[in-house]
């Protein structure tokens, strides 16, 4: 496989956006990415998005965007896996140049979720329908019992899950992009409306609407238009059982393990090795448990890491989230994978303004979907 | 839910019929076509041990429509007798007095109310053992 670099990024505001469409929202953030990316064309498109049709309606998303993005009659292709959507459109980009049959992809992945669907019925489609969410089941409650898990099997704490929350929005706050700016303390956090037991409003991100694209491209391409080389040394996808139930722990994520190992031996990188990681804390607890996972803490010591300040922007020892996370920037579910390489497209061009980690030429995207059935993991590098 | 697709789940759902492989013995439940553990082809069919211990639970207070009538209600993971675990809701508990470890058995409960007409849909729901 050759090389690929990430040569442009754009991304829409995170948030209610009710005065734009989905195809309105997409087309803005892939312009962007054409605009920064300087190229004239694009050879062919990948869409992630986990369920325009249960959202708004639309399927065909692929055709649908390269319609209105006015550049058929490129392939364009729709891909699909639930809150990973995003990241494994970028892999699907990221394989087409590697292989050599494009020069330049498009990756975009896109979600309406507040149009007025039944967001919390759309979401748990990412489980499996027929033995766990029949029986009522939602997202914020399978997550909220590998919390419970956790907190018994190695003494986790709600303060150190609050922390999370904390630091996140702390970091969102720097965000332009982010669906809320605004830092929240351990007592809000703590005293947040109750959502499933023990997880509370401000454990969860937030239902948003928002579109992200990048730009991936040969290392030709990119010496050409004169662009720093962000390369993309690592792609790798893992997938677990649908249901928790049926897994062998539930407090430690194979696929996130098993896409972790793949990638460190891909980059022939270490943990200690990465300036900053992007991880999907769509709860507080995702990401004590992912930070476990990715070999960043100890299996146990997520959430003592995250209370002790080990993952915040100013710690030298892993920053996690810079840009505001799921929780603070919004989880436009199909978005959140692409707007994960671009906080990293950003940080290792190093124009991620106050949120910037100095120094950082290595970083790493952790996306996943559903309660971590799928899991797709990148590293990118300068050089 | 569609009638067929509730027809056809009934034995599981009523009787709580499982698959054990032929092969290594490892029971499936639902029944699958492919043995997650040793990829075998050949099952019989088994009933599942009705009892067990709750593994992890959690109360949900904000549900999707279907269930916007029942909130707040329990749900939790079981691993019964045989090893196989399911998601199930708790119920005729004090939630205050539930404790993971706890033994509970699987009774037959209306689960939920389908579609504008209401059907009614049966299953499996876990009581204090």
């Amino acid at each position: 496989m050759r090389d690929v670099v990430v040569i442009g990024a754009g991304i829409t505001k995170f948030g209610e956006l009710w005065e734009k469409s989905i195809k309105d929202i997409f087309v803005e953030a892939s312009l962007k990415a054409i605009e920064d990316a300087g190229v004239d064309h694009i050879d062919s498109m990948y869409v992630g998005a986990m369920s325009p049709g249960l959202f708004v309606g639309q399927e065909h998303l692929g055709a649908v965007m390269a319609d209105y993005l006015g550049v058929n009659p490129i392939p364009a292709t729709r891909v699909e896996s639930a809150c990973a959507s995003g990241g494994v459109a970028f892999r699907q980009a990221f394989l087409e140049v590697a292989s050599g049959a494009s020069e330049i992809v498009l990756a975009g992945g896109v979600e309406k979720m507040t149009d007025g669907a039944d967001v919390t019925e759309v979401l748990a489609a990412a489980a499996d329908q027929e033995y766990e969410v029949y029986s009522g089941i939602t997202f914020p409650g399978l997550y909220a019992m590998i919390a419970r898990s956790h907190m018994e099997q190695f003494g986790t704490t709600r303060e150190q899950l609050a922390a999370v929350a904390v630091k996140n929005h702390r970091n969102g706050a720097k965000n332009p992009h982010a669906q809320f700016r605004k830092e929240v303390t351990m007592e809000q956090v703590m005293n947040s409306t109750m959502v499933a037991d023990p997880l509370r409003l401000l454990d969860c991100s937030p239902v948003s609407d928002g579109a992200a694209a990048v730009i991936v491209a040969s290392v030709d391409v990119a010496r050409k238009l004169h662009k720093n080389l962000i390369r993309v040394i690592a792609s790798s996808q893992a997938s677990d059982s649908i249901a928790l139930h049926d897994r062998e722990s539930l407090t430690t994520l194979n696929a996130v393990v098993k896409a972790a190992e793949k990638a460190y031996t891909m980059a022939d990188k270490k943990p200690k090795d990465m300036n900053l990681v992007e991880v999907h804390d769509c709860f507080t607890i995702a990401e004590v448990v992912v930070t476990e996972d990715l070999g960043f803490f100890e299996k146990g010591t997520g959430g003592e890491a995250a209370a002790n300040g080990w993952t915040s922007i100013e710690c030298k020892m892993i920053p996690v989230n810079t840009s505001g996370g799921l929780k603070s920037k919004g989880h436009p579910v199909g978005a959140t994978g692409v707007a994960q390489i671009i906080e990293l497209y950003e940080q290792l061009n190093g124009t991620a303004g106050t949120r910037q980690v100095g120094g950082a030429h290595v970083a790493m995207a952790q996306n996943m979907g559903g309660s971590g059935a799928s899991c797709v993991v990148h590293i990118l590098e300068v050089k | 839910m569609i009638t067929a697709r509730y027809h056809r789940e009934i034995p599981q759902r009523y009787r709580l019929e499982a698959g054990r492989c032929s092969k290594c013995g490892h029971t499936s439940f639902p029944p699958r076509l492919i043995c997650p553990e040793c990829k075998g082809r050949d099952f019989t069919t088994v009933r599942l041990h009705d009892e067990g211990t709750l593994v992890t639970f959690t109360v949900v207070r904000v549900s999707s429509e279907t269930f916007s009538q029942e909130t707040p209600f329990v749900v939790g993971i079981v691993e019964l007798n045989d090893g196989v675990k399911v998601t199930t809701q708790i119920t005729d508990v004090d939630v205050d007095e539930l404790k993971t470890g706890q033994r509970v058995k699987l009774v037959f409960r209306k689960i939920r109310d389908e579609g504008k007409a209401g059907i009614h849909c049966y299953g499996y729901k876990a009581v204090t053992a």
